[in-house]
């Protein structure tokens, strides 16, 4: 084959419009003739809606139309949102719909769309539009909401509970019966929302003449929009179009089909002028999702050298209103208790309570770091209670490097079996303890302390899933212009997606991965895919497009065996052009190949050959692979202010085969930016009606680069063995045990103050309030911040 | 209510005669009616910093100011900053040569920030930059290369003698 471009640093293909202001985001299509959307939306947790009065919106100059269920439901073939799953497994109330008719369940929920001129006129009417709302009683705290006298968060449900699942293996009972030491901690977790910093956005034409849909939006799923537009107006498949243009970040935040696309798009077509909705961050504050509230309640059972025995509990999760993407959270949680470690029996009941509070689904991470922070603070916990080293309870406890592939007695949420494909989790935290020099800790914190200042040092390990099938598409071909060609259903938002792809497809096909023309989440392009989100594109995209590419090759070889009536074994592809090796001249270019495959007439060619110099590949990973990691970090708290300053940070990280180490580190370092986040900043608070407290980025605190210190990465790369490349997804590495890191860390520079930290984000006042009770001789379990 | 003015501003060099509504941002007048789509709107409400632009050589929120506020003033975008030539800034090949930026959409603010910074401050530290950037917003990048592109054009700038590449 001819340069690989695999495992190069290669600069990015996206970086020259992004950074000349040429980008393309869906706000800067500009469609004649665009209408701009704004949204009635409840000031009330939970209120019944008496009536809705549209007058005053409509005899604003400038306004189009006021939409109101009246005006959406007979647009629609159903009301609910279309879902991914065979079936609906949860109460119907908890079903997300396009528009509510006759109940309103969160603060911030949609139930009217004003269409106008521009967005400052719909916003002036959306003031106009009265809505006689009848408040009804609130659940903000989902313990609370999961008492059985509580008030409902809707009214025709019987109580709170989406679902209540055992989450187990082996025999806990005996294990904790027969263990000599047993250590429960109680432990709150809260996580915020997506906030990429380019809000949610829909952008809708619909073309009578020909009776087709297009959609420009920022979805991290195009495929899956496609499809839920199509179930939800009746149309065929190939009259809807969803395009996803330069899209600003994710996290999770434009994982679904939301209300207010589907709105957008039937505003479109019953109006026949393109439709344009651009959400604010007051809105991502209050309508879009977020990951939320967990509340463990958690006992570790250990022998008397350390060794897991058992670990058991209950997680009360904090669902939201509306059931919106199944239990990916609750139960990605519950699974990644074990992570890296050897633990023999385990028993999580897990309690899914819904609450008057924005829906809960994945923020970059999705349930995993929860999980991780519960089983690294109990073996934090362990430590203590033992007084043994954190690191050598860690050692101890991780799966020997000779156990891989290691199978945990435990399911997927596919009810598949886990099984860690690769990796060496014992060295990957020998490595990251001495690249922090972890050993010369004590005497660091020693003479720190000796000059009144806390240090702390953490150590923490995750394993992550990555990669989900079931496929991604890929389409690799060389057009009759004699350029290659990649056409994919993955969806980029920032990961460089479309350099690492065009890397992947370079080498075999002789050309540099900037000649290639890439053209991604475009549901014209390839019929079917699905797009981005837990950690799998590289994966699922990279090895389809990877495949599709050596399929071309040999196509190209073939045919120009035949034209050049050479062996295809003695010709290589360079520079676009197929070549017998040792004979000068001797070769035809890639786009006469194309062209003698295209149906023009007159070439030479095999007649066995299927048309057009290309190939599709459905990549369909074979299982999950799991990534694993190492992070230590060193701080420094100021114990008056409760600042905690980052000294230093260390990420040893296995994502199998690196296609560019650059983009991966990338990827680590804005991942464990958003684990400082949810360690120390971001707080998405509801007071105890239900009604949201934080909705700027003023109150809301996303670290900031003051905040977020340089970090150190080292690949420790074990190929995956599930997929030809070798590669794991990296996407959610970085920020899975940033949080129980930099606990760990905080809680160890207060041992000489006697605090505990089991709750996060862990902000400067309550950092401060948990050392003055430490001092003052209280306990410093938890209490409520909300 | 829609009341409106007219107003002259100079954008990236090229004067703009134009008849603006009072209430109309500074960013959507740039976005929406000059077309200049690279100033970005990430928060509207003065915190991410996606926004900034230059506003008589000083860097400023343009969501938080009205068009008409810049009557008679100069401003300069990210659409601005390479040269007519197409070549980039110092700031802009540092960011792609350090990794600077991922889906690029809060890049055109710390672009500009930085711009006026570096500008004012041509031999920063590390600390400095980091001080200069935490009123922009990132999501992706941990603000790691970043900050290496930022040293890197400083020094690349220091050493062309150009001190600044607006």
């Amino acid at each position: 084959m001819s340069q690989s471009w695999i495992g190069e640093r290669a600069k990015r293909l996206e970086d020259k419009a992004l950074l000349t202001g040429q980008g393309r985001f869906v706000d800067d299509i500009d469609l004649p003739g665009t209408l701009e959307a704004a949204f009635v939306r409840s000031p009330h947790p939970h209120a019944e809606i008496r009536s809705i009065d549209t007058t005053a919106a409509m005899a604003l100059p400038g306004v189009h139309a006021v939409f109101t269920h009246a005006e959406i439901l007979p647009a629609l073939t159903t009301n609910y949102i279309p879902h991914d799953h065979k079936d609906w497994a949860f109460p119907e109330t908890s079903r997300p719909v396009v528009i509510p008719e006759k109940e309103v369940c969160f603060a911030g929920e949609a139930l009217a769309m004003v269409v106008a001129d521009s967005r400052y006129v719909a916003e002036d009417a959306v003031a106009l539009v009265e809505v006689d709302y009848e408040p009804l009683p609130a659940v903000s705290d989902c313990r609370k909401g999961a008492e059985p006298d509580s008030p409902t968060v809707h009214r025709d449900a019987p109580n709170n509970v989406v679902t209540e699942f055992y989450t187990e293996y082996g025999d806990c009972e005996t294990a904790f019966k027969q263990a000599p030491h047993v250590f429960k901690l109680s432990m709150k977790q809260h996580r915020g929302g997506a906030h990429s910093i380019e809000p949610r956005g829909t952008l809708a034409r619909y073309d009578s003449e020909s009776d087709a849909l297009t959609v420009w939006t920022t979805t991290q799923k195009p495929y899956p929009m496609r499809n839920g537009l199509v179930e939800l107006l009746g149309m065929d498949e190939h009259r809807v179009r969803v395009i996803v243009p330069d899209v600003g970040g994710g996290f999770g935040g434009k994982n679904l089909l939301h209300s207010e696309d589907a709105m957008v798009a039937v505003a479109a077509v019953l109006m026949k002028r393109p439709v344009k909705w651009i959400e604010d961050r007051r809105e991502h504050f209050v309508a879009a999702i977020q990951e939320r509230d967990q509340y463990w309640d958690v006992e570790v059972a250990v022998d008397a050298e350390g060794y897991l025995q058992g670990i058991r509990g209950t997680i009360i999760h904090d669902q939201g209103a509306y059931t919106l993407l199944a239990l990916h959270v609750p139960h990605n949680s519950s699974i990644a208790v074990p992570g890296p470690y050897v633990l023999p029996n385990y028993q999580i009941f897990t309690r899914v309570i819904e609450t008057n509070r924005v829906g809960s689904i994945p923020v970059r991470g999705a349930g995993y770091p929860e999980g991780n922070f519960a089983m690294e603070r109990l073996l934090d916990e362990v430590s203590t209670r033992l007084g043994m080293d954190r690191a050598e309870v860690r050692r101890r406890n991780l799966i020997p490097a000779e156990k891989m592939p290691f199978e945990l007695p435990m399911k997927t949420r596919e009810h598949t079996p886990i099984v860690y494909d690769s990796g060496d989790f014992p060295g990957c935290q020998r490595r990251a303890i001495e690249a922090a020099d972890y050993a010369g800790f004590p005497k660091r914190q020693a003479k720190a302390l000796e000059e009144g200042r806390y240090r702390g040092i953490g150590v923490a390990n995750m394993v992550k899933v990555t990669g989900r099938g079931p496929f991604e598409s890929a389409l690799v071909r060389v057009g009759r212009s004699g350029r290659v060609m990649v056409y994919t259903g993955a969806m980029p938002m920032g990961q460089g997606t479309k350099t690492t792809l065009c890397q992947i497809c370079a080498g075999h096909l002789g050309v540099a991965p900037e000649d290639i023309l890439i053209v991604t989440a475009d549901t014209a392009g390839v019929p079917h895919g699905i797009g981005g989100y837990g950690s799998r594109q590289a994966v699922t995209a990279g090895n389809a497009v990877h495949l599709a590419a050596i399929e071309v090759r040999k196509k190209a070889l073939k045919v120009a065996s035949h034209m050049l009536e050479a062996s295809e074994e003695d010709m290589t592809i360079e520079e676009g052009e197929v070549r017998v090796k040792g004979a000068p001249g001797l070769s035809v270019s890639l786009r006469d190949v194309a062209r003698a495959l295209s149906g023009v007439k007159g070439f030479d060619k095999p007649g066995d050959l299927s048309p057009s110099l290309e190939s599709t590949i459905d990549f369909m990973p074979p299982d999950v692979t799991y990534g694993n990691a190492c992070h230590v970090v060193e701080v420094e708290v100021d114990i008056g202010t409760g600042d905690v300053e980052i000294l230093k940070y260390v990420v040893v990280n296995d994502s199998g085969r690196l296609i560019n180490p650059t983009i991966v580190e990338g990827q680590l370092h804005g991942g464990v930016a958003h684990g400082i986040g949810n360690a120390l900043f971001e707080w998405m608070g509801y007071d105890e009606n239900a009604q949201p407290v934080v909705t700027t980025f003023a109150e809301y605190l996303l670290p900031t680069a003051t905040e977020v210190p340089n970090i150190e990465v080292i690949h420790h790369e074990f190929p995956s063995t599930l997929n030809p490349l070798g590669i794991k997804g990296v996407g959610e590495a970085g920020t899975i045990p940033a949080a129980a890191a930099i606990i760990s860390a905080v809680e160890n520079a207060l041992t000489p103050l006697g605090v505990r930290v089991h709750e996060a984000p862990i902000s400067p006042a309550r950092l401060v309030e948990l050392i003055q009770a430490s001092r003052a001789g209280n306990s410093s379990q938890p209490t409520d911040i909300n | 209510m829609t009341e409106s003015r007219k107003i002259s501003m100079t954008v990236n060099g090229t004067r703009h005669d134009i008849e603006v509504a009072t209430r109309t941002t500074l960013a959507d007048c740039l976005r929406h009616q000059l077309r200049l789509t690279g100033t970005h709107l990430g928060c509207e409400h003065g915190v991410c910093g996606a926004c900034t632009v230059l506003y008589n050589d000083h860097s400023v929120r343009s969501c938080l100011m009205l068009a008409v506020q810049a009557d008679g003033a100069s401003i300069t975008t990210v659409e601005g900053l390479a040269q007519n030539d197409g070549q980039l800034h110092p700031l802009q090949q540092a960011f792609h040569d350090h990794h600077g930026l991922q889906c690029g959409f809060c890049t055109p603010g710390i672009l500009m920030t930085l711009a006026e910074f570096l500008k004012e401050n041509p031999e920063p530290s590390e600390a400095e930059v980091r001080e200069a950037i935490a009123g922009n917003l990132c999501r992706c990048t941990g603000y790691q290369g970043i900050v290496a592109a930022a040293l890197d054009a400083a020094a690349q700038m220091g050493s062309n003698g150009k001190g600044n590449g607006t």
